[in-house]
């Protein structure tokens, strides 16, 4: 059980820096520290002791495979994690070169 | 095998927390890396190759990106006092970590030991799979051919991500 | 050398600029150019290895599109860039991932034709489990995935290249 509790501290490490930071840049890091939490508590639920790798060799049959469907789920949501930080990259530099700075109170103050 | 993968997840704890309260933008993004490629050695404790193929190359391009924004800026944090909104913020983020924290508890109550766990949902995925999709590779056979309205949702969500990043960044209207 | 004038999409580069604008990004040393020469070219192959054989050993369709995403990243940060020639390849690239993306709905649409009317029907001979042309539809669905997926990711870094650029004339 304490993997799964170490698992969900990054997640909470993450939020609160979501939450108390000022700057631009570390915001988008940790909304991706929480994507990294929640794909190793994914491939944590699927692990069963002794098993090999879901790769099936027709010579050897009847073996114990981990389980293949959390590996499913995960695979694509890794990609589409990094289209979301590109998206979140994208905004961030158009709001620097137009305001200047990185941190949001700042640009709340200055607006138009 | 919990032993080596709380291990590797106090070194990527440690890590994330270094790079939240770090003062300069690049040794912060550098940082994020450590959290990225300790992920990569947990999928194959976890024996899920074809996650660390994708992790380890994704983060990589990851890594340039952030690079990319952060290098042509002031690459300073400028630290300003604990003010009012400051305590107030800090006050919710940990209202809301107590939370979340029972709520775990309360749902993780019925979770087996690591490595434990009954094969309620997948037992028939795999005793029939190279059978009835013909391929040796049982992740593939799941993505393509059992979940296939998945995968096809997915590559649209993708092409949906590049065309925001294709909108935001034109500077060609302004005349 | 087998270098950069066979590679598709790309064109011969040159990382010292004659006639340029106040900060083009300039390429890399001598050094990382002569080994991206040598190694870009491997990389893109390694990446078609792991699609194809995206049904017998780890990989797929997600895996090697995203390495040959990262040969072709490669080449275009080691040798700087021609603003002009980057335009182009950002038009021809945007084609290529909208072609790939219709491809693989109309080939889960053509399960339609052939006996029950399932959507993503596993139409064609199953074969036998182990070699290089069997599960059916499989390996056509990893190798759009792939270029799709491939497109995508080099279209998201060339626009912020030519955003940098852009805004900085």
């Amino acid at each position: 059980m304490i993997t799964y509790i170490l698992c969900f501290m990054l997640f909470l490490v993450g939020l609160y820096g979501a939450v108390t930071r000022r700057n631009l840049v570390k915001i988008a890091i940790s909304l991706s520290i929480m994507e990294f939490s929640t794909f190793l508590f994914f491939a944590l639920l699927g692990y069963i002791d002794g098993g090999v790798a879901p790769i099936v060799n027709p010579a050897e049959p009847n073996k114990i495979y981990v389980d293949p469907l959390p590996q499913a789920l995960v695979l694509t949501a890794i990609v589409i994690g990094l289209a979301t930080t590109a998206l979140m990259m994208a905004i961030i530099i158009r709001l620097y070169r137009k305001y200047g700075t990185f941190d949001i109170r700042e640009i709340k103050n200055l607006r138009g | 095998m919990e032993l080596a993968i709380s291990v590797i997840l106090g070194f990527m704890i440690l890590g994330a927390i270094y790079s939240i309260h770090a003062k300069d933008l690049l040794s912060a993004v550098i940082t994020c890396g450590i959290v990225g490629y300790g992920l990569v050695i947990c999928f194959l404790l976890l024996k899920a190759p074809d996650l660390a193929i994708v992790q380890i190359v994704v983060e990589t391009i990851n890594l340039i990106i952030m690079v990319a924004v952060v290098l042509d800026s002031s690459r300073e944090e400028s630290y300003s006092k604990l003010d009012k909104q400051g305590i107030v913020s800090a006050i919710t983020v940990f209202v809301l970590m107590a939370v979340l924290l029972y709520f775990f508890t309360v749902a993780t109550r019925s979770l087996d030991e690591l490595g434990k766990s009954t094969l309620r949902m997948a037992g028939p995925y795999i005793e029939g799979a190279a059978a009835k999709t013909g391929s040796a590779n049982l992740v593939t056979g799941v993505v393509f051919d059992f979940r296939g309205y998945d995968t096809m949702g997915e590559a649209v969500v993708l092409v949906t991500a590049v065309l925001g990043v294709l909108t935001i960044l034109r500077l060609k209207g302004k005349k | 050398m087998y270098g950069i004038k066979y590679f598709p999409l790309g064109g011969k580069r040159k990382g010292v600029d004659i006639k340029g604008g106040k900060d083009k990004m300039k390429g890399m040393t001598l050094i990382v150019k002569k080994t991206t020469q040598l190694i870009a070219g491997m990389i893109f192959l390694y990446g078609i290895y792991v699609i194809v054989h995206g049904h017998l050993t780890p990989g797929g369709g997600f895996a090697g599109g995203v390495i040959i995403a990262g040969a072709f990243i490669l080449v275009t940060l080691a040798f700087g860039s021609d603003f002009l020639k980057l335009v182009k390849e950002e038009m021809g690239t945007t084609i290529v991932e909208n072609i790939a993306i219709i491809t693989v709905i109309l080939i889960a649409t053509a399960g339609f034709l052939f006996g029950t009317k399932i959507f993503f029907n596993n139409f064609l001979p199953k074969g036998i489990i182990g070699d290089l042309v069997s599960a059916g539809v499989l390996p056509l669905y990893n190798i759009f995935v792939g270029i799709e997926v491939a497109a995508s990711i080099f279209i998201i870094f060339l626009s912020l290249i030519i955003f940098k650029e852009e805004s900085q004339k």
